[in-house]
Protein backbone atom coordinates (compact mmCIF):
# COMPACT_ATOMS: atom_id res chain seq x y z
CA UNK A 1 0.00 0.00 0.00
CA UNK A 2 2.65 2.45 1.10
CA UNK A 3 4.99 1.47 -1.74
CA UNK A 4 2.23 2.05 -4.25
CA UNK A 5 1.55 5.50 -2.80
CA UNK A 6 5.25 6.40 -2.87
CA UNK A 7 5.52 5.28 -6.50
CA UNK A 8 2.42 7.31 -7.36
CA UNK A 9 3.88 10.39 -5.68
CA UNK A 10 7.13 9.99 -7.60
CA UNK A 11 5.30 9.58 -10.92
CA UNK A 12 3.19 12.69 -10.23
CA UNK A 13 6.31 14.69 -9.36
CA UNK A 14 8.37 13.41 -12.29
CA UNK A 15 5.68 14.22 -14.85
CA UNK A 16 5.07 17.68 -13.36
CA UNK A 17 8.77 18.53 -13.23
CA UNK A 18 9.21 17.34 -16.83
CA UNK A 19 6.34 19.59 -17.98
CA UNK A 20 7.93 22.56 -16.23
CA UNK A 21 11.47 21.97 -17.43
CA UNK A 22 11.09 20.77 -21.02
CA UNK A 23 10.38 24.23 -22.44
CA UNK A 24 13.36 25.65 -20.53
CA UNK A 25 15.86 22.99 -21.54
CA UNK A 26 15.25 20.82 -24.61
CA UNK A 27 12.45 22.61 -26.43
CA UNK A 28 13.10 26.34 -26.44
CA UNK A 29 10.85 27.41 -29.30
CA UNK A 30 7.54 29.14 -28.54
CA UNK A 31 4.40 27.08 -29.05
CA UNK A 32 2.72 28.07 -32.29
CA UNK A 33 0.05 25.42 -32.79
CA UNK A 34 -3.27 27.21 -32.45
CA UNK A 35 -5.21 24.14 -31.40
CA UNK A 36 -2.71 23.25 -28.69
CA UNK A 37 -2.62 26.82 -27.36
CA UNK A 38 -6.42 26.96 -27.27
CA UNK A 39 -6.64 23.53 -25.66
CA UNK A 40 -4.20 24.55 -22.91
CA UNK A 41 -6.15 27.76 -22.38
CA UNK A 42 -9.38 25.90 -21.61
CA UNK A 43 -7.96 22.96 -19.64
CA UNK A 44 -7.67 24.65 -16.21
CA UNK A 45 -11.29 25.81 -16.15
CA UNK A 46 -12.68 22.58 -17.53
CA UNK A 47 -10.69 20.33 -15.22
CA UNK A 48 -11.58 22.34 -12.11
CA UNK A 49 -15.25 22.38 -13.09
CA UNK A 50 -15.26 18.64 -13.76
CA UNK A 51 -13.58 18.00 -10.41
CA UNK A 52 -15.98 20.24 -8.51
CA UNK A 53 -19.33 18.87 -9.65
CA UNK A 54 -20.87 16.53 -8.68
CA UNK A 55 -18.04 15.72 -6.23
CA UNK A 56 -18.91 18.70 -3.99
CA UNK A 57 -22.46 17.38 -3.58
CA UNK A 58 -21.34 13.85 -2.86
CA UNK A 59 -18.63 14.85 -0.40
CA UNK A 60 -21.21 16.27 2.03
CA UNK A 61 -23.32 14.59 4.71
CA UNK A 62 -26.46 15.08 2.60
CA UNK A 63 -27.12 16.11 -1.02
CA UNK A 64 -28.94 19.19 0.29
CA UNK A 65 -25.86 20.35 2.19
CA UNK A 66 -23.71 19.78 -0.88
CA UNK A 67 -26.02 21.60 -3.28
CA UNK A 68 -26.30 24.52 -0.87
CA UNK A 69 -22.50 24.72 -0.51
CA UNK A 70 -22.18 24.71 -4.30
CA UNK A 71 -24.84 27.39 -4.78
CA UNK A 72 -23.53 29.69 -2.05
CA UNK A 73 -19.89 29.22 -3.08
CA UNK A 74 -20.62 29.74 -6.78
CA UNK A 75 -22.55 32.91 -6.03
CA UNK A 76 -19.84 34.32 -3.75
CA UNK A 77 -17.12 33.52 -6.29
CA UNK A 78 -19.21 35.04 -9.10
CA UNK A 79 -19.46 38.22 -7.02
CA UNK A 80 -15.68 38.28 -6.72
CA UNK A 81 -15.12 37.03 -3.16
CA UNK A 82 -11.53 35.91 -2.63
CA UNK A 83 -10.45 32.30 -2.54
CA UNK A 84 -10.23 31.80 1.22
CA UNK A 85 -13.62 33.49 1.78
CA UNK A 86 -15.33 31.27 -0.78
CA UNK A 87 -13.73 28.19 0.80
CA UNK A 88 -14.87 29.23 4.26
CA UNK A 89 -18.42 30.00 3.09
CA UNK A 90 -18.68 26.59 1.44
CA UNK A 91 -17.37 24.76 4.51
CA UNK A 92 -19.62 26.59 6.96
CA UNK A 93 -22.68 26.04 4.77
CA UNK A 94 -21.90 22.33 4.42
CA UNK A 95 -21.23 22.00 8.15
CA UNK A 96 -24.45 23.67 9.31
CA UNK A 97 -26.73 22.02 6.75
CA UNK A 98 -25.08 18.69 7.43
CA UNK A 99 -27.10 18.51 10.65
CA UNK A 100 -30.47 18.72 8.85
CA UNK B 1 26.58 42.38 -8.08
CA UNK B 2 26.40 40.47 -4.80
CA UNK B 3 24.60 43.47 -3.28
CA UNK B 4 22.09 43.42 -6.11
CA UNK B 5 21.60 39.67 -5.65
CA UNK B 6 20.89 40.12 -1.96
CA UNK B 7 18.37 42.87 -2.67
CA UNK B 8 16.65 40.73 -5.30
CA UNK B 9 16.50 37.79 -2.92
CA UNK B 10 14.97 39.80 -0.07
CA UNK B 11 12.49 41.40 -2.43
CA UNK B 12 11.52 37.95 -3.65
CA UNK B 13 11.08 36.68 -0.10
CA UNK B 14 8.77 39.62 0.61
CA UNK B 15 6.68 39.23 -2.55
CA UNK B 16 6.41 35.47 -2.11
CA UNK B 17 5.03 35.60 1.41
CA UNK B 18 1.44 36.64 0.56
CA UNK B 19 1.44 33.87 -2.04
CA UNK B 20 2.70 31.48 0.61
CA UNK B 21 -0.09 32.39 3.02
CA UNK B 22 -2.65 31.67 0.31
CA UNK B 23 -0.85 28.39 -0.37
CA UNK B 24 -1.11 27.43 3.27
CA UNK B 25 -4.91 27.57 3.09
CA UNK B 26 -5.26 25.78 -0.24
CA UNK B 27 -2.74 23.11 0.71
CA UNK B 28 -4.56 22.50 3.98
CA UNK B 29 -7.73 21.67 2.03
CA UNK B 30 -5.69 19.56 -0.34
CA UNK B 31 -4.28 17.70 2.65
CA UNK B 32 -7.80 16.69 3.68
CA UNK B 33 -8.19 15.10 0.24
CA UNK B 34 -4.73 13.53 0.48
CA UNK B 35 -5.60 11.84 3.74
CA UNK B 36 -8.75 10.39 2.17
CA UNK B 37 -6.45 8.85 -0.46
CA UNK B 38 -4.39 7.27 2.32
CA UNK B 39 -1.32 9.54 2.35
CA UNK B 40 0.63 10.14 5.57
CA UNK B 41 1.77 13.63 6.57
CA UNK B 42 5.29 12.87 5.28
CA UNK B 43 3.96 11.56 1.97
CA UNK B 44 1.77 14.64 1.58
CA UNK B 45 4.74 16.90 2.26
CA UNK B 46 6.89 15.18 -0.36
CA UNK B 47 4.04 15.01 -2.90
CA UNK B 48 3.49 18.75 -2.54
CA UNK B 49 7.21 19.52 -2.70
CA UNK B 50 7.60 17.55 -5.94
CA UNK B 51 4.40 18.71 -7.63
CA UNK B 52 3.45 22.17 -6.23
CA UNK B 53 0.13 22.02 -8.10
CA UNK B 54 -3.36 22.11 -6.60
CA UNK B 55 -5.47 20.72 -9.44
CA UNK B 56 -2.75 18.28 -10.50
CA UNK B 57 -2.25 16.95 -6.99
CA UNK B 58 -5.98 16.69 -6.37
CA UNK B 59 -6.41 14.67 -9.57
CA UNK B 60 -3.46 12.51 -8.53
CA UNK B 61 -4.89 11.87 -5.06
CA UNK B 62 -8.28 11.00 -6.57
CA UNK B 63 -6.55 8.45 -8.79
CA UNK B 64 -4.49 7.05 -5.90
CA UNK B 65 -7.69 6.65 -3.87
CA UNK B 66 -9.19 4.70 -6.79
CA UNK B 67 -6.15 2.37 -6.95
CA UNK B 68 -5.37 3.63 -10.46
CA UNK B 69 -2.35 2.35 -12.38
CA UNK B 70 0.86 4.41 -12.51
CA UNK B 71 0.29 5.01 -16.23
CA UNK B 72 -3.10 6.50 -15.46
CA UNK B 73 -1.61 8.67 -12.73
CA UNK B 74 1.03 9.90 -15.19
CA UNK B 75 -1.66 10.73 -17.76
CA UNK B 76 -3.87 12.50 -15.21
CA UNK B 77 -0.92 14.58 -14.01
CA UNK B 78 0.03 15.43 -17.59
CA UNK B 79 -3.44 16.67 -18.46
CA UNK B 80 -4.14 18.65 -15.30
CA UNK B 81 -0.68 20.26 -15.26
CA UNK B 82 -0.28 20.77 -19.01
CA UNK B 83 -0.74 24.51 -18.64
CA UNK B 84 2.70 24.75 -17.01
CA UNK B 85 4.07 23.90 -20.44
CA UNK B 86 2.69 27.22 -21.67
CA UNK B 87 4.01 29.13 -18.69
CA UNK B 88 7.50 27.67 -18.94
CA UNK B 89 7.52 28.39 -22.67
CA UNK B 90 6.57 32.00 -22.04
CA UNK B 91 9.20 32.18 -19.32
CA UNK B 92 11.92 30.75 -21.55
CA UNK B 93 11.60 33.85 -23.76
CA UNK B 94 12.20 36.13 -20.80
CA UNK B 95 15.64 35.07 -19.61
CA UNK B 96 18.62 37.25 -20.50
CA UNK B 97 20.86 35.48 -23.00
CA UNK B 98 23.63 34.74 -20.51
CA UNK B 99 21.40 32.97 -17.96
CA UNK B 100 22.93 29.61 -17.07
CA UNK B 101 21.05 26.35 -17.56
CA UNK B 102 21.16 25.79 -13.79
CA UNK B 103 19.30 29.05 -13.19
CA UNK B 104 16.74 28.30 -15.89
CA UNK B 105 16.09 24.95 -14.21
CA UNK B 106 16.02 26.55 -10.75
CA UNK B 107 13.34 29.03 -11.81
CA UNK B 108 11.49 26.43 -13.90
CA UNK B 109 11.03 24.12 -10.92
CA UNK B 110 8.98 26.84 -9.26
CA UNK B 111 6.52 27.50 -12.09
CA UNK B 112 3.07 27.71 -10.51
CA UNK B 113 0.22 30.01 -11.54
CA UNK B 114 1.16 32.53 -8.86
CA UNK B 115 4.97 32.37 -9.04
CA UNK B 116 4.78 32.56 -12.83
CA UNK B 117 2.75 35.72 -12.35
CA UNK B 118 5.56 37.23 -10.28
CA UNK B 119 8.23 36.11 -12.75
CA UNK B 120 6.66 37.80 -15.75
CA UNK B 121 5.82 41.03 -13.94
CA UNK B 122 9.18 42.31 -15.24
CA UNK B 123 10.44 42.10 -18.80
CA UNK B 124 13.43 39.98 -17.75
CA UNK B 125 13.29 37.11 -15.26
CA UNK B 126 15.48 37.70 -12.20
CA UNK B 127 16.45 34.21 -10.98
CA UNK B 128 17.60 35.23 -7.51
CA UNK B 129 14.39 37.21 -6.95
CA UNK B 130 12.45 34.15 -8.03
CA UNK B 131 14.40 31.93 -5.60
CA UNK B 132 13.40 34.26 -2.76
CA UNK B 133 9.73 34.09 -3.75
CA UNK B 134 9.91 30.29 -4.02
CA UNK B 135 11.53 30.03 -0.59
CA UNK B 136 8.81 32.01 1.18
CA UNK B 137 5.91 30.24 -0.55
CA UNK B 138 6.68 26.62 -1.50
CA UNK B 139 7.54 25.43 2.05
CA UNK B 140 4.16 26.77 3.20
CA UNK B 141 2.51 24.74 0.44
CA UNK B 142 4.19 21.59 1.79
CA UNK B 143 3.51 22.37 5.45
CA UNK B 144 -0.13 23.16 4.66
CA UNK B 145 -0.59 19.78 3.00
CA UNK B 146 0.85 17.94 6.00
CA UNK B 147 -1.24 20.04 8.38
CA UNK B 148 -4.39 19.15 6.42
CA UNK B 149 -3.56 15.46 6.64
CA UNK B 150 -2.92 15.65 10.37
CA UNK B 151 -6.08 17.71 10.97
CA UNK B 152 -8.02 15.14 8.98
CA UNK B 153 -6.81 12.47 11.38
CA UNK B 154 -7.54 14.44 14.54
CA UNK B 155 -10.77 16.33 13.89
CA UNK B 156 -14.25 14.81 14.20
CA UNK B 157 -15.52 13.36 10.93
CA UNK B 158 -18.27 15.96 10.53
CA UNK B 159 -15.69 18.73 10.56
CA UNK B 160 -13.45 16.86 8.14
CA UNK B 161 -16.41 16.48 5.78
CA UNK B 162 -17.10 20.21 5.94
CA UNK B 163 -13.42 21.02 5.43
CA UNK B 164 -13.22 18.73 2.42
CA UNK B 165 -15.75 21.05 0.77
CA UNK B 166 -13.38 24.01 1.14
CA UNK B 167 -11.13 22.84 -1.71
CA UNK B 168 -14.11 22.84 -4.07
CA UNK B 169 -14.83 26.38 -2.87
CA UNK B 170 -11.31 27.36 -3.92
CA UNK B 171 -11.85 25.77 -7.32
CA UNK B 172 -15.06 27.79 -7.66
CA UNK B 173 -13.11 30.94 -6.78
CA UNK B 174 -10.87 30.27 -9.79
CA UNK B 175 -13.49 29.35 -12.36
CA UNK B 176 -16.43 31.65 -11.56
CA UNK B 177 -14.74 35.03 -12.14
CA UNK B 178 -13.36 33.71 -15.44
CA UNK B 179 -16.81 32.37 -16.36
CA UNK B 180 -18.29 35.76 -15.61
CA UNK B 181 -15.80 37.60 -17.82
CA UNK B 182 -15.61 35.19 -20.75
CA UNK B 183 -18.64 33.71 -22.46
CA UNK B 184 -16.76 30.71 -23.83
CA UNK B 185 -15.35 29.83 -20.41
CA UNK B 186 -18.87 30.18 -19.02
CA UNK B 187 -20.20 27.68 -21.54
CA UNK B 188 -17.24 25.39 -20.81
CA UNK B 189 -17.98 25.45 -17.08
CA UNK B 190 -21.68 24.70 -17.54
CA UNK B 191 -20.90 21.94 -20.06
CA UNK B 192 -18.29 20.51 -17.67
CA UNK B 193 -20.74 20.40 -14.77
CA UNK B 194 -23.41 18.74 -16.93
CA UNK B 195 -21.03 16.27 -18.57
CA UNK B 196 -19.40 15.38 -15.27
CA UNK B 197 -22.80 14.67 -13.74
CA UNK B 198 -23.98 12.66 -16.73
CA UNK B 199 -20.73 10.69 -16.87
CA UNK B 200 -21.05 9.67 -13.23
CA UNK B 201 -24.81 9.02 -13.17
CA UNK B 202 -26.25 8.20 -16.61
CA UNK B 203 -23.66 6.89 -19.04
CA UNK B 204 -22.95 3.21 -18.30
CA UNK B 205 -19.52 3.22 -19.97
CA UNK B 206 -18.14 6.14 -17.96
CA UNK B 207 -19.98 5.15 -14.77
CA UNK B 208 -17.78 2.07 -14.68
CA UNK B 209 -14.65 4.26 -14.60
CA UNK B 210 -13.14 5.74 -11.46
CA UNK B 211 -13.74 9.44 -10.85
CA UNK B 212 -10.06 10.08 -11.65
CA UNK B 213 -10.43 8.50 -15.08
CA UNK B 214 -13.56 10.52 -15.75
CA UNK B 215 -11.69 13.72 -14.83
CA UNK B 216 -8.97 12.95 -17.39
CA UNK B 217 -11.33 11.92 -20.17
CA UNK B 218 -13.79 14.79 -19.72
CA UNK B 219 -11.03 17.39 -19.43
CA UNK B 220 -9.44 16.29 -22.70
CA UNK B 221 -12.78 15.90 -24.48
CA UNK B 222 -14.39 19.20 -23.46
CA UNK B 223 -11.20 21.29 -23.79
CA UNK B 224 -10.57 19.85 -27.25
CA UNK B 225 -14.10 20.70 -28.39
CA UNK B 226 -13.79 24.22 -27.00
CA UNK B 227 -10.43 24.65 -28.74
CA UNK B 228 -11.90 23.48 -32.05
CA UNK B 229 -15.08 25.53 -31.85
CA UNK B 230 -13.54 28.64 -30.36
CA UNK B 231 -9.75 28.86 -30.79
CA UNK B 232 -8.00 31.62 -28.84
CA UNK B 233 -5.81 34.27 -30.48
CA UNK B 234 -2.49 32.69 -31.34
CA UNK B 235 -0.38 35.33 -29.68
CA UNK B 236 -0.46 33.18 -26.57
CA UNK B 237 0.22 36.05 -24.14
CA UNK B 238 -2.93 35.44 -22.16
CA UNK B 239 -1.75 32.22 -20.56
CA UNK B 240 -1.81 33.55 -17.03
Amino acid sequence: MSTRIWLSIIVMGAVTVAIRLLPLTLIRKPLKNRFLLSFLHYVPYVTLAVMTFPAIVESCETPLAGLAALAVGAYAAWQGANMVSVAAICSITAFILGFI
Amino acid sequence: MAEQGKRDFLEGLRDGLPIGLGYLAVAFSLGIAARQAGLTAVQGFIASLLSIASAGEYAGFTLIAAQASLAEIALGTLVTNARYLLMSTALSQRFSKDTSLAKRIGVGLGVTDELFGLAIARSLVRPVYQYGAMLSSIPLWCIGTSAGIIAGQLLPSRMVTALSVSLFGMFLAVIMPAARNDRVVRICVIASFAASYAASHFIPLTMAWSSGTRIIALTVFISAIAALVHPVDTEGDDVA
